[in-house]
């Protein structure tokens, strides 16, 4: 997921998608340097990380943006950083008392 | 959003002092409440028994990676898909998930800065992430506030 986000084309597709809307493919080309191709080829990377789905209308695929694999990595890494927080206020204790 | 996690605190004592707090297994198991099988050494598994209140079926695994005197103390371990008493495996965690885990010292003018970074987060599954957490009773905030006012008074 790290690796699908840490292109600035895809963060840009992401940022798009993230109104919660259907976008089709050349709606996404429009207005971008990108070729219908380069699109594609994002939106598959980001397509195995589970954050974007696709469905057909029509002759035409549309692609949706799905927040729940951010929202889970969001959630898991804010309570692993809450457990060391704890962790190591009790080191600081045991060795400062 | 990044892959890792960082924490910097500071600790009025000597960096030798942190130090064998976070590399002697007898002190490392009572801040980080483990009960650990023996030393930890470069390279070999270190084994043990979660000790703090409520986790206690909880199996401690660590592969040691490095052990360089008084600057940086690292191991990975693994990520299990539950800790919840009802779905946690202690059976088998070779093929779980592991992340790293350093801590790096470094001496200051009041003492020691300890920072502790734990990164490769990306290799735990999506649909894990959120399980790994799942509590029945209020949640895992509600019940670690719980045991940090337990901690907090047997102290």
């Amino acid at each position: 997921m790290f690796a699908a986000l840490g292109d600035k084309t895809r963060l840009l597709l992401v940022a798009r998608l993230a109104d919660g809307r259907a976008y089709s493919i050349s709606q996404l080309t429009a207005g971008s340097r990108l070729t219908r191709q380069a699109i594609t080829k994002h939106l598959r990377v980001l397509k195995r990380a589970g954050m974007v789905h696709s469905t057909r209308a029509g002759r035409e695929r549309r692609f949706e943006f799905d927040p729940r694999p951010i929202e889970g990595m969001k959630e898991y890494l804010d309570r692993v950083s809450e457990q060391w927080d704890q962790a190591l206020a009790r080191l600081k204790s045991f060795v400062e008392s | 959003m990044e892959n890792r996690i960082e924490k910097r605190i500071e600790i009025k004592a000597p960096v030798s002092r942190v130090w064998r707090a976070i590399t002697d297994y007898r002190e490392f198991g009572e801040w980080f409440r483990v009960k650990l099988d023996g030393p930890f050494v470069a390279g070999q598994t270190s084994r043990g028994q979660i000790t703090y209140p409520g986790y206690e079926h909880l199996k401690w695994e660590a592969v040691v990676q490095k052990i360089e005197p008084e600057r940086l103390f690292s191991f990975t371990w693994p990520h299990a898909r539950s800790l919840d008493r009802e779905h946690y495996s202690a059976a088998d965690h070779s093929k779980d998930p592991t992340t790293l885990v350093e801590f790096r010292l470094e001496k200051t003018k009041n003492g020691t800065l300890l920072v502790l970074t734990e990164s490769g987060f990306d290799k735990i599954p999506g649909d894990w992430r959120l399980e790994a957490f799942r509590r029945n009773d209020g949640g895992w905030t509600e019940q670690m506030k719980n045991i940090e006012r337990y901690v907090t008074q047997k102290q």
